[in-house]
């Protein structure tokens, strides 16, 4: 028996999967027709883009969002003419390299090198897939990026990976930063084609 | 063990690197004027200079500024913390006074990089001090104060 279910392990495909709430490439292998593969894969990345992790600090106005509930930033801060907070409080009055955790009760103050808001042209907050889309792969609301620098923005960047360690007190993003640079890859792939709305 | 200069002096710190800077300054070197408020930087009590930037150390490491140069109230000697020290003085801003370290800290160094602010200004360096007695209004004034003073 025990040889039995040996076997049948080694002989079931290997298995697309759900890696903490954000399905792998693999899982999108079943649609045939290209362009609904590259809307599918964009609307999984969807999931990381719209997460609070990363929404919080793609805000449409001046001021960051925090926590998983997105409230207002407290204390009251600006995003400043450098995305870096007003001079005298800058995002490293408070915010460090690391998360640290609070020696006095439960939750941490986030943290990592650098530490700042997305450009306001950067902006997720409020807008549809399609308006994201269009936005993301637009050099000149996406920091003069092309798809290259945009995948190795979303699998490589240092502040896109603290996303997954968010520290105690924050849900992490949807699966890892390793799926969500594989789905960007093959959504540019496919064409990077973006949902009608 | 970390090494810092605090106000002038170079320190080696025994504690641990996660133990908070605000920790260090009031319990291994005794220079309480900073204040614990918060303990989440949420209230800017514990604001100290840390290589010429304001900063909390109440969510600060100590291994984390390793090397810094550290200025806490006791030694705030530039021309504008003396304009502030002089304009709160004046204008008897401090009420119960427990914020009053961390809001001369953040003013001074906002004089630094602004030396008109506006009202705007003011409000947006100073929203993470907060003050229990609501000396606000006195606060922003002695600020105008003492950037007029150093306008000589």
């Amino acid at each position: 028996m025990r040889f039995l279910i040996a076997l049948m392990l080694m002989v079931t495909p290997a298995v697309a999967e759900t890696v903490n709430g954000l399905k792998t490439v693999d899982e999108f292998d079943g649609i045939a027709e290209e362009e609904a593969r590259s809307v599918a894969l964009f609307e999984e990345m969807l999931k990381v883009i719209e997460h609070p992790r990363c929404l919080n600090c793609h805000p449409a106005g001046d001021t960051p969002l925090q926590g998983d509930e997105m409230q207002p930033h407290m204390p009251p801060v600006i995003r400043g003419e450098a995305d870096f907070g007003a001079p005298g409080m800058y995002c490293t009055t408070c915010h460090g390299s690391e998360n640290v955790a609070f020696v006095t009760g439960e939750g941490s103050i986030p943290g990592h090198s650098p530490w700042q808001l997305a450009p306001v042209e950067m902006a997720w907050v409020g807008k549809s897939p399609a308006e994201i889309c269009a936005q993301i792969k637009d050099p000149e609301r996406n920091g003069g990026k092309d798809l290259a620098a945009l995948h190795e923005h979303m699998a490589e960047d240092g502040l896109v990976g603290w996303g997954w360690e968010p520290g105690e007190g924050r849900t992490p993003a949807p699966g890892t930063q390793e799926i969500l640079g594989e789905l960007t890859q093959s959504w540019i792939d496919t064409g990077a084609m973006c949902p009608d709305a | 063990m970390t090494t810092l200069t605090v106000n002038g002096q170079d320190v080696t710190i025994e504690s641990e690197d996660d133990i908070p800077l605000l920790w260090v300054i009031r319990d291994e070197l005794n220079l309480t004027g900073t204040k614990f408020g918060c303990g989440i930087a949420q209230c800017g009590a514990c604001t100290v200079m840390v290589d010429g930037m304001p900063r909390r150390s109440c969510v600060t490491p100590v291994g984390s500024v390793d090397g810094s140069d550290i200025q806490t109230i006791e030694a705030m000697d530039s021309p504008e913390a003396k304009a502030v020290q002089a304009a709160w003085e004046k204008l008897d801003v401090p009420q119960c006074g427990w914020c009053q370290s961390g809001q001369v800290v953040s003013a001074a160094a906002l004089l630094q990089m602004t030396r008109q602010p506006t009202d705007e200004d003011i409000d947006n360096a100073m929203a993470g001090n907060v003050c229990r007695c609501a000396t606000y209004v006195r606060i922003r004034k002695a600020i105008h104060d003492a950037a007029a003073a150093l306008e000589g």
